[in-house]
């Protein structure tokens, strides 16, 4: 038997990342339900978020992601071979997104599979996506976070109104060679189903239920020990990173986190408070939009830390394309 | 090593200062959480983690809700045992 033929390592390429077009701001919201701008502000750290038209679907938002990612890496569509999207909202059970995707982007008979580890997701599939290249059963890979959270959401329950949001990010997976070195790092990930619930959605008729104390408690107490493994994984001392880019779940949570990190000269993503919650999509939306800023450069080293529902997580550094 | 309640209350102070911002002379037995000293569920959380790596004492999110006063929590933290 013959084996493909291995890459010493794979890395990111580019970013993209796409945000609906309404915005929806805290006072918005105090309209329908009791809540205050104040309240949300110090609770979970949003000031607004964007959320999907009704017609606009993950896939539109995928689409729309992986299309800048594409862009911006410079390959052609015929490059891809495979494309994974991270998503745990979907309309429907089949066809998956990434198909889909895949056709709208003119990407010709590619690997295409959706993949649910909720907010951890990303992490998840760039986590694949770089084993897949590194096995050489892929080249090129389209990895998108995409998510439609407003449609699981009870616009009436202020606990989780206020939190999630939709929108898409995405990253073009490649090889490293000699020059660049390898551009993503182990990948450290894990779940415990003995809290599966604790953010669940019951049924196909149900909304989005969240334990908010025991979420913000897990989250602050397992986590960075998580993120730190990560880096030594990667043999990347907190104290190098230039940023901290974790799931934007809460910015407490988010800050918690960081404090625990040891690393205080890195930046810390705070893309929640003009994005809101949106799951597997917040950890590329944040990156494109920092690397759009110029907060961070090409060949810095950035940790990214997804958790969420199962409960799952995942984290690995990166170096910025 | 047991700890007294001056002892526990001191370290409660210390605790909320640096979870909560409140100056540690303003954490006093009678004050309550929400009320008096402005700390939100979150927060309390926060404390409670905190308390389990100074006292030893694990407070489940169940039994945060019913921790309402500087002395609830002084209570809980010697009924656990920790100056038994």
């Amino acid at each position: 038997m013959r084996l493909t033929e291995a890459a010493p390592g794979a890395r990111i390429l580019a970013f993209g990342g796409y945000q609906p077009a309404k915005v929806v701001t805290n006072d918005d919201l105090a309209v329908s339900v009791d809540t205050t701008d104040e309240w949300i502000r110090s609770r979970v750290g949003i000031a607004s978020r964007r959320i999907a038209g009704p017609d606009e679907t993950v896939a539109d938002m995928a689409a729309a992601a992986g299309g800048k990612a594409l862009a911006a890496s410079g390959l052609a569509a015929s490059d891809i071979d495979l494309v994974i999207v991270a998503t745990c909202t979907p309309e429907v059970p089949i066809p998956n997104v990434a198909a889909s995707v895949a056709t709208r982007l003119g990407i010709a008979a590619p690997g295409a599979y959706d993949l649910n580890a909720a907010c951890a997701g990303f992490c998840y599939a760039l986590g694949t996506a770089s084993d897949a290249v590194r096995a050489g059963s892929s080249r090129y890979v389209l990895v998108i976070g995409a998510e439609k959270l407003s449609q699981w959401v009870d616009w009436t329950d202020r606990s989780t109104c206020i939190i999630f949001a939709d929108g898409a990010g995405a990253a073009v997976v490649g090889p490293s060679d000699e020059d660049t070195g390898p551009g993503i790092g182990p990948v450290v990930w894990g779940s415990d189903g003995t809290m599966a619930d604790k953010i669940f959605i019951q049924d196909r008729n149900s909304f989005i239920v969240q334990e908010g104390q025991a979420v913000f408690r897990w989250a602050t107490t397992a986590l960075h020990p998580v993120a730190k493994k990560a880096c030594e994984q990667a043999g990347v001392d907190p104290a190098e990173l230039a940023a901290f880019v974790p799931h934007q779940a809460n910015l407490r949570i988010i800050e918690g986190i960081a404090r625990r990190l040891g690393a205080p000269q890195a930046l810390v993503a705070d893309d929640i408070v003009h994005a809101g919650n949106t799951s597997s999509a917040s950890i590329p939306l944040a990156l494109s939009r920092m690397i759009e800023r110029g907060e961070i450069g090409s060949g810095d080293p950035v940790l990214l830390l997804g958790f969420g529902a199962g409960i799952s997580y995942a984290a690995q550094v990166i170096t910025v394309p | 090593m047991a700890m007294t309640e001056s002892e526990i209350l001191s370290g409660l102070g210390e605790i909320i200062d640096e979870v909560a911002g409140v100056p540690a002379d303003q954490v006093t037995p009678d004050k309550s959480f929400v009320d008096d000293l402005d700390i939100d569920s979150l927060s309390m959380v926060e404390i409670a983690v905190a308390a389990q790596d100074k006292f030893g004492v694990e407070i489940p999110d169940d039994q945060l809700k019913n921790l309402k006063t500087v002395q609830d929590v002084i209570d809980y933290v010697r009924g656990a045992g920790v100056s038994a």
